[in-house]
Order: structure tokens, then C-alpha cells, then sequence
């Protein structure tokens, strides 16, 4: 697959600090990339180099195959964590400025902004100032105004931060609309949870360096435990000996999980050349399966890992 | 450049769309006419005040020194001595003078005294003294058998023209046309230095603190927006002075003929500066009104405009990028003050030098001072109508140049790390280190 953005051997120190060790990522066209890490890990750094707001020690980034350049900057759209607007500008005034030096004509401008106004339902906020707005509306101008120019490469920073659950799933909608038209979009978090049902990529940054990236899926199976969660009913031997017949050919442990039916929860690691099939035929013979499930882990086990096993 | 000037328009419009600029903007030409008024004003009010003094003449030979005149008017109290002529001053008059008995003519002026309800107003106490001595040396005189009349007759006044090398002619009053050109352009520069460059400073802030800054220069230089910051404050504070000007002017106008004030005779400024002169210059209305006129037309005025100009540009340019640069520092403004201080020092020397180079303007300080980048602006703005080789503007310029250069490379460091820094007050030492990022 074709790169829109590749980062290679980037660093950046300040005085005495790492703030980028050494870091490569490439970000493919045409879907959403997940730069995970916790805060003040070097993902804010990176992605300020990738904006050209600072200027990186060594390495290079290259935009859909060309050296970063100063007019780039129109191809993306960049949402910082650290935002605002002119408290005391009026909202149009403002987003047709923002446009503007984004390198939009101000006709074309005002044609976009009039589209994305009608479309969040907020056209009659053109003459209003942004301090009289909430935090909410004022977020939603952000976004348009991120958006407005359709940069081939989108850059979110904690974007859903601020924003009431109700917003925040208007805006995810926004965003995966925005990708099946063709952007791209580098995500970047540093909750775990709200990268499952997003990213395809993704590249976990910790302490500086990256310790971990790739397919979404891909990283899942190759952390993957090789453990089930099983649920199993049985009326005609004892939760006792069922047990200790298992225990003759499976380690497990009893789940924490509370089932609907009073059945037995266990989680059951198989070993090396032990496959499903192998324990759904010998726990067929003995009970009956009501559950049965891998245990595939979250992105922030995954997350906890990585960084356990760079310390 | 394109983006600079979309930049250059914001600053400008955002800053003159500001009600409190409007309202200054508004304000300040009728503040200062009528400012100017009520001191006119005042000063008539305080003329036509007249004070009455009691005197007790012991000595019997003074009291004819005490003639009354439009202001001040004398009350012989001798007769009731001292004591009594205090009690009755206290009630009725401003103040008593006593002169005490005296036999000698030579110990006669020590002892006087003069007693008021407050501290007496000195140019009434020295148009007094002034008077006393007169008569005394009068008495003086006559007691050692001279003709006074003679005396007097061989008192001489000179009066000494004074005109350059090249034939230029100067005056006391072309002295003072000089003083007012170059201090009035002086401090032009540094107060449009301190109202701009504050006001560019507070915009760098606002900026930091709604968080918007980082939104900005994912789309523009750092660099570009604090040029178009500064220039557009710059050209809100030109609209501004252009206005005040013309607003002034006109309202002084109108004033002056709705009331009829004499304008040109309550120039409060010119006497200040020069009691002597303008006496002279009422005696000789005419004549000095002419050497007024040739006075002006001899000024350096087209070096005088033009290096107004440039002084004005780089002194500003100068100061209002420090300001940017202590404005990304700071996360708002009540943590400006520790930056401040060394940048308000040079500007206020300047002025304090300004005005001892009136004085000499060609001593070694004004010629230091104005040479020096920080204050050149004001303070050869100052020497200028004096005459200065043009070798000494030339090096001034280029220094100040180079120094604008130096401190806007600088500043533009500064200000490129410090606006994506929140939280932390920087110190010294922090911004020395921001230099190397």
C-alpha cells in the first residue's frame, strides 16, 4: 500500500531533552492511523514536525513521496491538542481568516464554509463571537475550520476532548466520513479505548522512541494469548470433577466474569501445538458449551506490554 | 507574502475594531484640548488673583519700595508693630513682611522676614527680594555720595548674535523652535514605542492564552505573524495619530475661536522651558515673530523628516519585537513585569538624555546616547535640529540597523519557542536556552 505520509529517523531534542529518538513511521493512504502513547511521550513533538512548526534535528518526512516542504502545509489539516479561536472575532471572519491562510481563495471559502454551516445546522452563528459561544459550538467551528480546506492528510490531536458524548460521536462519524472520501487521518491519544473501533494503523510512542507499530489486527494476533473463555453447563457430573478432569489436560483459571446462567466461566490457555478444535471436542464430551470465545487483547493490554517489555 | 498581509489586515482590523480603541481614539483629542484649556484657563484665574501683604517697616527707609501693581497690593502695617500686624495679616492679608530696625545700611537686609498661613509662592518671595535689593543698593549707593541718576545711565545690556560658520544665523528663540522640533519628535517615538509595542505584546498573549497560536502556525511561519502583528499594530497606531492630529487641530481651532483665546500667547510650553525669552519676545513681538519664521525655515527640515522617519521605523521595529518576545514567554500579563524593567530602562534614559542634550547638544554623553541603538532613536532625534555631522547620523543608522537585525533574529527565537510553552515561567536563563533550540 502507498504511503501518504513516511517519517523516517526522526529526532528531536530540546537542550538536554529526548523528545523524538530515532522514530519511523509510515502512514498509509486512505485510512485512519492511530498515534497512541501516554502523555508526554513524543507524540505532540512528532506531530508538530509533521505540521513544519518545528523543525526536527535529523531525519526526514516525506508527503505522499515528497521531501516536506513550507507549501505543504495547505495539504494538511491540523487539529492541535492545545486549541482556540479569537475570543473576540466574530466565528465567519474567523474561519474565512483560518481558510484563507490555508491557502483557500476567499470565495472558495466562503462556498465551504456555507456547506459544512448548513451541514452542522450552525449558520446563524456567522455574526456571532466566538466568547459568546460555549465550549461545545466553539469546538465544532474548530473542526470545520481543520477540515475546511480537504487536506489530503488530517492530523487530530485528542479530538474529542471537550466535547459531550453526543458531539464527540458526530464528530467520529465525521471523521471516518472524511476518511471514505479519501483522507487520511493520523489519530492521536492517549485513551486507548477510542482506538479500537477507528484505526486501522497504528504506532505506540513511548519515552521517545517508538516501540511498537503496524496493522491494527496485525498486532492484535501477534499479541494474542491463545487463551478462551469458556462457559459450560452441566447436569450430570459435579462442577467438581468436571474441573479436575480439566485440569488433567488444560491449564486455567476461573473467570472473574458473572454469567446470566449459573454455568462455569473459565479461561483457558492451550499450549504450544494445542489448537480450539482440540479443547471444543474435549469439553463437547464432557458438557455442554454455552460459551466460547478468544481472549484477544485490548489495545491497552497491548499498550501495557509493549511498554512493559521496553523498560 | 500573501499570508502576511491577510495577517497585516487582522491585526489592523482587529485592533481598530477594539471599542477601548475606539473610545481612545475618540477621547484623547478632546481630553487633550481640553486639558490644554483648563490650564489656560487656569493660569487667567491665577493672574487675576491679587494678594494683599502687610509689611512692617522698622527700619523707616523701605517702605516706599512697596508700590502696588495688577496682582499684588501693600498695606502699610508699621504703625501697629509686629505683634499686632501678625494677628491682623492672619485674618485679613496674605501674608506680612517685617523688616527690622536697623542702623547700618549694611546690616540692613538681614533679619527679614516674611509670615504667611502657608509656604509663601516663591515668585512672589523673589519679585520681593528682588525689590528690597534694588533699593537697597540705591541707598547704598546714595550714601556713598553717588549720582545715581549716572549710575544707571552706564548700565549696559548686551545682546549676542550668534551664527554658525556657514552663515547661518541662530537665536534664543531659534534655540527653543529647535528644543520643541526635537523633543516633540523624540518623545513622539517613545511613546508611540511604549502604547504599540505594549499593545503588541498583549496581542501575542491573547493568542496564548485562547490557545488559538498553535492553530496558526500549522498554517504560517512564526516569523510571519510576528512581523504582521507588529506592522499591523504599527498602522492602527499611524491611523490613530493621524486622527489625534487632525482632531486636535480642528478642535483647537473651533475652541480657540468659539472662545476667543488668544492661542499663540498661552503656549504654556515655550515659557516654561524659557521665562527670559518669551518676555523678549513680547517686547519685541514683531521682530522676533520674524526671526521665529526665518528660524524655522533654516531647520534641518528634510534630514529632520527623514530621519524622523527612519528612527521611527527602527526604534520601533526594535522595541515592538522585544515586546513580541516577552509577550510568547509569558502566559499572561501580570508575568510581564520581571521583562519589562530592561526594556522601559533604555527608553527612559533616553528621555532623561534628551533633555540634558538640549543643553550641549554636542557633548560627549548626547553624542554617546545617540550613537547607541536602544536610544538613538529618541535622543538624535533630539540633536537633530541642532546640526549633526552627517557622519555621526550614518554610523547611528547603521548601528541601528545592524542592532534591528541582531534583535529581531533574537526575538524571533524566542518568540518561536515560547508560544508553544504553557505553564512554567521562564526565566532568564530559559530564554537563553530557547536561543539554541
Amino acid at each position: 500500500m502507498e504511503n501518504v505520509l513516511t517519517v523516517e529517523n526522526v529526532s528531536k531534542n530540546y537542550g538536554n531533552f529526548t523528545a523524538l529518538n530515532n522514530v519511523s513511521i509510515a502512514v498509509p493512504k486512505g485510512g485512519v492511523f492511530g498515534l497512541l502513547g501516554p502523555n508526554g511521550a513524543g507524540k505532540t513533538s512528532l506531530i508538530r514536525i509533521i505540521n513544519q512548526i518545528t523543525l526536527p534535528d535529523s531525519g526526514a518526512i516525506y508527503l505522499d513521496g515528497e521531501k516536506l516542504q513550507p507549501h505543504h502545509v495547505h495539504q494538511i489539516g491540523y487539529l492541535p491538542e492545545e486549541r482556540g479561536l479569537y475570543k473576540s472575532m466574530k466565528v465567519g471572519e474567523q474561519a474565512l481568516y483560518l481558510a484563507q491562510l490555508k491557502g483557500l481563495s476567499k470565495a472558495e471559502a466562503k462556498k465551504k464554509l456555507k456547506y459544512w454551516f448548513e451541514k452542522f445546522d450552525i449558520g446563524n452563528w456567522w455574526d456571532k463571537k466566538i466568547q459568546e459561544l460555549s465550549k461545545g459550538m466553539a469546538q465544532k467551528v474548530q473542526f470545520i475550520v481543520t477540515v475546511l480546506h480537504t487536506p489530503k492528510l488530517l492530523i487530530f490531536d485528542e479530538p474529542f476532548s471537550g466535547f459531550d458524548p453526543i458531539n464527540a460521536n458526530l464528530i467520529k462519524d465525521e471523521i471516518l466520513k472524511l476518511r471514505d472520501e479519501g483522507a487520511s487521518i493520523i489519530f492521536s491519544t492517549h485513551r486507548m479505548e477510542s482506538v479500537e473501533e477507528l484505526c486501522d494503523n497504528i504506532a505506540l510512542i513511548h519515552k521517545s522512541n517508538k516501540i511498537l507499530d503496524g496493522k491494527l489486527i496485525d498486532i492484535k494476533k501477534q499479541y494474542r494469548t491463545n487463551q478462551f473463555e469458556v462457559g459450560l453447563l452441566s447436569n450430570t457430573i459435579e462442577k467438581e470433577t468436571l474441573l479436575n478432569e480439566i485440569k488433567e489436560h488444560f491449564s486455567f483459571e476461573t473467570a472473574a466474569t458473572k454469567s446470566f446462567y449459573n454455568d462455569l466461566r473459565l479461561i483457558v490457555s492451550l499450549k504450544n501445538g494445542e489448537t480450539s478444535t482440540d479443547l471444543i471436542n474435549f469439553l463437547n464430551n464432557k458438557a455442554q458449551i454455552n460459551h466460547f470465545t478468544e481472549i484477544i487483547p485490548s489495545t491497552n493490554d497491548i499498550f501495557i506490554k509493549a511498554v512493559g517489555e521496553n523498560e | 507574502m500573501n499570508k502576511l498581509k491577510l495577517i497585516i489586515k487582522r491585526e489592523f482590523l482587529a485592533k481598530v475594531k477594539n471599542k477601548s480603541f475606539i473610545i481612545m481614539t475618540i477621547l484623547s483629542p478632546l481630553l487633550m484640548v481640553g486639558l490644554m484649556m483648563l490650564i489656560i484657563f487656569l493660569n487667567e484665574k491665577n493672574s487675576e488673583e491679587i494678594r494683599t501683604i502687610a509689611f512692617v517697616d522698622d527700619s523707616h527707609v523701605l517702605a516706599s519700595v512697596f508700590t502696588n501693581t495688577e496682582t499684588t497690593k501693600y498695606v502699610d502695617l508699621t504703625a501697629l508693630g509686629l505683634e499686632e500686624a501678625r494677628k491682623q495679616t492672619e485674618a485679613n492679608y496674605y501674608g506680612v513682611l517685617y523688616i527690622p530696625k536697623n542702623d547700618s545700611l549694611v546690616n540692613l537686609s538681614k533679619g527679614i522676614s516674611f509670615y504667611s498661613e502657608d509656604s509663601p509662592s516663591l515668585s512672589l518671595i523673589s519679585a520681593i527680594e528682588n525689590k528690597l535689593e534694588r533699593k537697597i543698593r540705591d541707598l547704598k549707593i546714595e550714601q556713598l555720595n553717588f549720582d545715581i541718576e549716572k549710575i544707571k545711565a552706564a548700565e549696559t545690556k548686551v545682546e549676542i548674535a550668534s551664527e554658525n560658520f556657514s552663515g547661518e544665523k541662530s537665536s534664543k528663540i531659534g534655540s527653543v523652535l529647535k528644543m520643541i522640533a526635537g523633543g516633540g519628535f523624540g518623545y513622539l517615538i517613545f511613546m508611540f514605542i511604549i502604547i504599540y509595542g505594549t499593545s503588541v505584546m498583549r496581542s501575542v498573549i491573547e493568542e496564548k492564552t485562547s490557545r488559538i497560536i498553535e492553530v496558526i502556525i500549522s498554517s504560517v511561519k512564526p516569523f510571519q505573524l510576528m512581523l504582521g502583528k507588529i506592522v499591523g499594530n504599527a498602522m492602527a497606531g499611524i491611523l490613530q495619530f493621524i486622527i489625534w492630529m487632525i482632531s486636535a487641530g480642528f478642535l483647537m481651532f473651533v475652541l480657540a475661536s468659539i472662545f476667543g483665546l488668544d492661542t499663540s500667547a498661552t503656549s504654556p510650553a515655550m515659557g516654561q522651558i524659557n521665562p527670559e525669552v518669551m518676555q523678549q519676545a513680547q517686547e519685541t513681538a514683531m521682530s522676533e515673530l520674524q526671526i521665529a519664521f526665518l528660524e524655522v525655515k533654516n531647520l534641518p527640515i528634510l534630514t529632520m523628516f527623514f530621519s524622523f522617519i527612519i528612527y521611527f521605523i527602527g526604534g520601533y521595529l526594535i522595541y515592538s519585537s522585544i515586546y513580541a518576545a516577552i509577550g510568547a514567554a509569558v502566559d499572561s500579563e501580570t508575568d510581564t513585569q520581571q521583562f519589562m524593567m530592561p526594556v522601559m530602562l533604555p527608553l527612559i534614559i533616553a528621555i532623561y538624555v534628551g533633555f540634558s542634550v538640549i543643553e550641549n547638544p554636542h557633548g560627549p554623553i548626547a553624542l554617546g546616547f545617540s550613537l547607541f541603538p536602544l536610544t538613538s532613536p529618541i535622543v538624535m532625534l533630539m540633536r537633530i535640529p541642532f546640526g549633526v555631522p552627517m557622519w555621526q547620523i550614518i554610523t547611528s543608522m547603521l548601528l541601528l540597523i545592524g542592532t534591528f537585525i541582531l534583535i529581531v533574529w533574537f526575538a524571533a527565537k524566542i518568540y518561536r519557542v515560547g508560544i508553544l510553552m504553557y505553564g512554567k515561567k521562564p526565566t532568564y536563563k530559559d530564554l537563553y536556552k530557547w536561543l539554541k533550540y
